[in-house]
C-alpha cells in the first residue's frame, strides 16, 4: 500500500518512503498552415487522407523541404521557455517500420536539436512556485494514424497527420508529484498559447505528453523509468502517474525490478500496460537526413523573433502585482490565458485595476460560465464591462444593481447605460427623496427606532433594507446610511 | 533513314533549325532502331506513341517559331526518373505497376527544352550494380564485343541501359544517374560520354533515391558537345530539393573553347593501381600527352585518402539506401505479398520484391547504422569522407582539373564478377571519390583496348566548375579522335 506524505512529497511504502521522479515529453503541434516538410494543409477534422502531399505519402523520389514558419515557431517557443537557441541544428532520420509511417522513418532531431536547455516556473495550488528545467526542444514530423476498429481483419490508415510539425519539449526529471507534472503541462501550454506557437488543444491531439516515471529511495540514484504514452489530458496524466508509482513501488518492495519499457495508458481502467513494440528490436538507427542540409540561421534571425514576443505570463503576473496591486491569486488567474489577460487589461484601462479584476473574475466569469461561452465569444465585451464599472464609479448605479445590469447585458448584448436608462435603474441620490422615505419608515416603526436607540446597531441594516425596498434598490446606499444614522440618533 | 541515328544532338539541332529535318523523321528513325534493338534489352518500357506525339508537338512549336535547347531531340530516360503516367520501375520487382502521378524535375526540364521521350532504360536494381546484372528485367548487353569473340559483355552499371541506348544508336542521348560511377563507368564501357555534374547541380526531385548524399543525375551522349548541351537542359536550381544548389547555370557549350593555354592538369599518383592492365596505364599516358601537346601544364598531385574512398562509399551508400528503401513496404504502391500480419506482409513483400544485391546493401546499411556499430562504421566513414573532400580542395588550389582513367578495365563478360561483390565494387575505384566529394566528373572514350573495346578517360573538376571539365574533355576528345562504333550485330529487321 502506498500513502502520500504531505511534508516532503515522499510516498510511504510498506518498507519506507519513496521519492517519485517525473520527466515529461510534451508533443506540441506547431501552429502553421502547412506541414513540417511539405505544403500540405494541417486543419483538424478533415476527410481522411485529404491533406496528404506526395512527400507525406512517402512516394518514390519525393523530398522534404523545411517549412520556415515551423522553424520560426520553434525558435519563438524556445525563447518563451527561456531556453538556449541553437543556430546550428540537424535533422535526423529515426528509422522504424509501421503502416502509418510512409517513409519508413520519422524526420526528427536527435543529437543537435534547435533548442537547448531552459527553465520555466510553475505555480502550485498552495501558492508555492517551482522551477522546472527544460532539457531541449526539437522539431519532428508526426506519423499518420492507424485505425484498427473499422474492419475485422484490416487496418485503415489516415495520413492527414503524416508530416505535421511537432515540437517535442523534453523536461528535466525535475518533478516529484502528479500535481507538479500537471502544473508543468499547464504552464507549457499557457506559454505556447501566449506565443501563438501551439493551440494547446489536447482533445484534438495538438498537445500530448509522454510521461517518464521512476521511483527511488530518497537521496539515492535515479531508478529505472517507464515511459507512458497515450496520455492526452492532464487528468489522465495524473492518474497514470499515480498508477505507475504504485505499480513500481509494489514491484520493488516485493523484491522485483523495473523494466525500462514503454507503457500505454488505458483511460478506461486508469492503468498502464506494456506497449506492443513497433519493431521487434528497438534500434531506430538514427542518422542525419541526407535530404536536408543542417538547419542554420543567424543571431539576427533570433533577435528579430525575440522583438515580436508578447509579454509572457510570468512577467504579466509580476506587473499585475507590482503596478496594479493585485493579489498573487488574482494575478495568477488573470494571466492563465492570454485572452483573459487581454480582456482584463482592456477593462482595467483607465479604471481601478482591483475593481476591474474583481468584476472580471467574479460576476463576469460567473455569467460567462452560465452562458457556456468562452472569453473569445463573450456576449459582453471588455469595453461594455468597463462601461458598467464606470456607472458604479460615478454613482449612477449601485454595485448591487450593477450585478443585475450585467445579467441583462449577457441576455441582450446591450450597453449598461442603455439598460439603466431603459429600466429606470438610475440611483436615487436626491436627499429630499431619500429623507422622505426614511421619515415614512421611522413613522411606522417606532419599536425598531427604540431598539436602535437602545444600542442595537444591527437594526440599522433592517432600516437600510426597508429603504432600498421602497426605492426598488435605487437609493444611493451611502446616502441612505448617512441620512438614516442622522435621523435615528435625533 | 538509318543514318539519322548516326547524328549527334548538335548536328541534328542544326538540321532541325534549318528545316532540313523534322523531329517526327528523327524520332521515327530512333523508334525503329529501338524496336530492332530489343536483343540488347536496354529498354524496360518503350513509349513510341508518346515519342511521336511529342515529336509532332515539337515540330508544331518550331513552325510557330519557338524552340528549346533540345527541340525535337529524341532521348531515352533511365527508369529511375519518375515519369508521369509512365511505368517507373527502378529496375526492381517491388515497383511493379508503379505509374507516378508526377514528373521528375530533370525530365520536366528536358521536355520544357523540347526533348522527346523514347522510353525508359533498363538499369541495375535501384541503381545498385556495376554490370546491369541486378535488374529484375534482365541484364542489358553491351553493344560492343571483343575482336573475334562472340561472348556477350556487360555494359557497366547502373546506367547500362542508357549507355547502351546511346552507344547502340537508338537514342541521341539518355538521362542517367551516378551514385558511385553509375554514369561514367557504363559510358566508359560503351564508348560514350557520360558526365556526373556537381552534387546539387541537377534536382533529385522525382528521382528514385539510392543514396541521397551521393546521387546525381547527368547525361550520356556520344560527344562532349552533346553532353554539354544536354546537361544545360537538365540542370538548374529546384526549390523542391533542399540539396539543390541555387547557383547560376552557365552556358556549358560555350565552355568548349578548344583552348588549353593556361590549364593546369593534375595527375594523382594514387590512381596507379597494382595489377592495373597496361593498356589502361598506356591510355592515361596518351591522355597526358595530348593535353601537354595542346599546351596544358601537367602537375603530379597526391590525393592521399583515395585508398579509403571505396570502403567509405560502401558504408555511406548502403546506410542511406537502407533507410531510403524502407518506403517500399507494400502498403501504398508497387508489389504487395500478403501475410498474416503487418510484419509478415513486410517480410514477404520485401523478400520477393528486392533482388540479392539490394538485400545485401540494405543489410549492410542496417548493420552500419545499428547501435554499437554506428560510431565505428557510419561516423568513421563520414569523417573519412570529409578528408577525401579536403584532399580535392587542397589540390584544386593548384590545378584546374584532374585526369584519371575512368575504370580499371574494359567491359567484362557476364558472370565474370557477379559472384564476387568485392571484385565488382572495385569497378568504381576511380569514380567513387568524386561522388564522396560532390565533384563533377566526365568520362569520354579515348581509345580501344587490345581486344577492341572502348576505354574511357575521366576528367574531374572543382565543384560547380563543369565549364573547365567540359573544356578539358573537349580537348581530349579532339586529340583522341575516337570514331569507333560497335557493329550493329544485334539489329533485327
Amino acid at each position: 500500500m502506498v500513502e502520500k506524505s504531505l511534508m516532503n512529497n515522499y510516498v510511504e511504502g510498506d518498507t519506507g518512503p519513496w521519492e517519485v521522479v517525473i520527466g515529461l515529453e510534451v508533443h506540441a503541434q506547431v501552429t502553421s498552415q502547412s506541414k513540417l516538410f511539405s505544403g500540405a494543409a494541417t486543419a483538424f477534422g478533415a476527410e481522411p487522407n485529404s491533406q496528404v502531399s506526395l512527400v507525406d505519402a512517402g512516394m518514390p523520389g519525393m523530398l522534404p523541404v523545411i517549412n520556415e514558419v515551423a522553424v520560426e515557431q520553434a525558435v519563438r517557443s524556445g525563447l518563451g521557455l527561456n531556453a538556449k537557441i541553437n543556430t546550428y541544428s540537424v535533422f535526423d532520420r529515426k528509422n522504424y517500420f509501421y503502416a502509418d509511417l510512409p517513409q519508413g522513418y520519422q524526420i526528427s532531431q536527435y543529437l543537435q536539436p534547435i533548442v537547448g536547455e531552459g527553465v520555466i516556473t510553475v505555480d502550485l495550488e498552495d501558492g508555492r512556485s517551482r522551477d522546472i528545467g527544460i532539457e531541449r526542444l526539437h522539431l519532428e514530423q508526426d506519423a499518420g494514424k492507424s485505425i484498427h476498429d473499422r474492419h475485422p481483419t484490416k487496418t485503415y490508415v489516415d495520413l492527414n497527420r503524416s508530416g505535421v510539425a511537432l515540437m517535442e519539449i523534453v523536461s528535466k526529471p525535475d518533478m516529484r508529484t502528479a500535481e507538479e507534472a500537471g502544473a508543468y503541462v499547464r504552464k507549457v501550454r499557457t506559454i505556447l498559447r501566449y506565443l501563438g506557437t501551439c493551440d494547446g488543444n489536447m482533445e484534438e491531439g495538438s498537445m500530448r505528453a509522454d510521461v517518464n516515471v521512476s521511483v527511488r529511495r530518497p537521496g539515492e540514484a535515479l531508478g529505472t523509468r517507464a515511459e507512458i504514452k497515450n496520455v492526452n489530458s492532464v487528468r489522465f496524466m495524473q492518474q497514470a502517474i499515480a498508477y505507475e508509482t504504485g505499480r513500481q513501488i509494489d514491484i520493488l518492495e516485493a523484491g522485483g525490478s523495473i523494466d525500462q519499457e514503454t507503457r500505454l495508458f488505458d483511460a478506461q481502467s486508469g492503468t498502464t500496460r506494456p506497449m506492443r513494440s513497433k519493431e521487434e528490436a528497438h534500434d531506430y538507427r538514427y542518422f542525419p537526413d541526407p535530404d536536408l542540409l543542417p538547419l542554420e540561421f543567424s543571431d539576427a534571425f533570433i533577435e528579430r523573433i525575440r522583438r515580436t514576443l508578447p509579454e509572457l505570463p510570468d512577467a504579466k503576473k509580476q506587473r499585475y502585482m507590482d503596478a496594479m496591486g493585485l493579489s498573487v491569486h488574482d494575478a495568477q488567474v488573470l494571466v492563465s490565458e492570454r485572452e483573459i489577460a487581454a480582456f482584463f487589461e482592456q477593462v482595467a484601462q483607465g479604471r481601478d485595476p482591483k475593481i476591474a479584476a474583481n468584476w472580471v473574475q467574479g460576476e463576469f466569469f460567473a455569467q460567462l460560465s452560465k452562458a457556456e461561452r468562452d472569453i473569445a465569444d463573450s456576449p459582453v465585451s471588455a469595453d461594455q464591462l468597463g462601461g458598467l464599472i464606470d456607472l458604479i464609479a460615478d454613482s449612477t448605479i449601485s454595485g448591487k444593481i450593477a450585478k443585475d445590469v450585467l445579467v441583462s447585458m449577457f441576455e441582450s448584448g446591450q450597453d449598461a447605460a442603455a439598460i439603466v436608462a431603459e429600466k429606470g435603474l438610475k440611483q436615487v441620490s436626491d436627499s429630499g427623496v431619500i429623507e422622505a422615505e426614511i421619515d415614512k419608515v421611522i413613522a411606522v416603526n417606532p419599536d425598531k427606532v427604540a431598539e436602535f436607540q437602545g444600542g442595537k446597531d444591527k437594526v440599522l441594516g433592517w432600516f437600510v433594507g426597508q429603504i432600498m425596498q421602497a426605492t426598488k434598490g435605487k437609493a444611493n446606499p451611502q446616502m441612505v446610511n448617512q441620512l438614516l444614522r442622522g435621523k435615528l440618533k435625533a | 533513314m538509318a543514318e539519322l541515328t548516326e547524328l549527334g544532338i548538335s548536328e541534328a539541332r542544326d538540321l532541325l533549325a534549318k528545316g532540313a529535318l523534322s523531329s517526327r523523321e528523327l524520332t521515327e528513325s530512333h523508334i525503329s532502331a529501338m524496336a530492332e534493338s530489343s536483343a540488347l534489352n536496354a529498354m524496360v518500357t518503350e513509349t513510341p506513341e508518346i515519342a511521336l506525339a511529342m515529336a509532332d508537338a515539337s515540330d508544331e512549336r518550331r513552325a510557330k517559331g519557338g524552340s528549346g535547347a533540345l527541340e525535337g531531340i529524341p532521348l531515352a530516360i533511365k527508369d529511375l526518373f519518375c515519369t508521369k503516367g509512365v511505368l517507373t520501375t527502378a529496375g526492381s520487382h517491388i515497383l511493379d505497376g508503379f505509374r507516378p502521378p508526377y514528373e521528375s524535375t530533370v525530365t520536366a526540364n528536358l521536355w520544357q527544352a523540347g526533348a522527346v521521350m523514347l522510353g525508359k532504360t533498363n538499369m541495375d536494381e535501384f541503381a545498385m550494380g556495376s554490370s546491369n546484372e541486378t535488374s529484375y528485367y534482365g541484364a542489358v548487353q553491351n553493344p560492343w564485343r571483343r575482336h573475334g569473340d562472340n561472348r556477350a559483355l556487360v555494359p557497366g552499371g547502373s546506367s547500362g541501359g542508357s549507355a547502351t541506348a546511346v552507344s547502340g544508336r537508338f537514342a541521341m542521348g539518355a538521362t542517367a544517374t551516378d551514385t558511385g560511377g553509375s554514369i561514367r563507368q557504363p559510358a566508359s564501357f560503351t564508348g560514350t560520354v557520360g558526365c556526373k555534374p556537381t552534387y546539387g547541380r541537377c534536382s533529385r526531385w522525382g528521382v528514385v533515391a539510392f543514396a541521397s548524399s551521393l546521387d546525381q543525375a547527368g547525361p550520356i551522349t556520344r560527344s562532349v558537345r552533346d553532353n554539354a548541351i544536354m546537361l544545360g537542359a537538365m540542370a538548374g536550381y529546384d526549390p523542391k530539393d533542399a540539396t539543390s544548389a541555387n547557383v547560376a547555370l552557365p552556358d556549358f557549350e560555350a565552355a568548349l573553347t578548344g583552348d588549353a593555354r593556361g590549364l593546369k592538369i593534375g595527375v594523382p599518383k594514387e590512381y596507379v593501381l597494382d595489377g592495373m592492365p597496361g593498356e589502361i596505364e598506356a591510355l592515361w599516358q596518351r591522355g597526358i600527352g595530348w593535353l601537354r601537346a595542346a599546351g596544358a601544364e601537367i602537375i603530379d598531385i597526391s590525393l592521399p585518402h583515395t585508398k579509403y574512398a571505396l570502403p567509405t562509399y560502401y558504408i555511406v551508400a548502403p546506410a542511406e539506401a537502407s533507410s531510403n528503401l524502407a518506403r517500399y513496404d507494400g502498403v501504398r504502391f508497387g508489389l504487395r505479398m500478403p501475410g498474416d500480419d503487418l510484419t509478415e506482409m513486410y517480410e514477404n513483400t520485401r523478400a520477393a520484391g528486392f533482388g540479392p544485391e539490394v538485400r545485401r546493401r540494405v543489410l549492410i546499411g542496417t548493420y552500419v547504422l545499428s547501435a554499437g556499430y554506428y560510431d565505428a562504421y557510419y561516423l568513421k566513414a563520414q569523417k573519412v569522407r570529409r578528408l577525401i573532400a579536403q584532399d580535392f580542395r587542397d589540390v584544386f588550389a593548384s590545378v584546374d582539373a584532374i585526369l584519371t582513367p575512368s575504370t580499371p578495365s574494359a567491359a567484362f563478360a557476364f558472370g565474370d564478377k557477379a559472384d564476387d561483390p568485392i571484385a565488382m565494387y572495385l569497378n568504381d575505384v576511380f569514380t567513387v571519390p568524386a561522388n564522396l566529394a560532390g565533384l563533377p566528373g566526365i568520362s569520354l572514350p579515348a581509345g580501344l583496348s587490345d581486344d577492341g573495346l572502348p576505354l574511357g578517360l575521366q576528367v574531374l573538376a572543382p565543384a560547380f566548375d563543369e565549364e573547365t571539365m567540359f573544356r578539358v574533355a573537349g580537348l581530349l576528345e579532339e586529340a583522341a579522335a575516337f570514331n569507333e562504333a560497335p557493329t550493329q550485330w544485334w539489329r533485327s529487321r
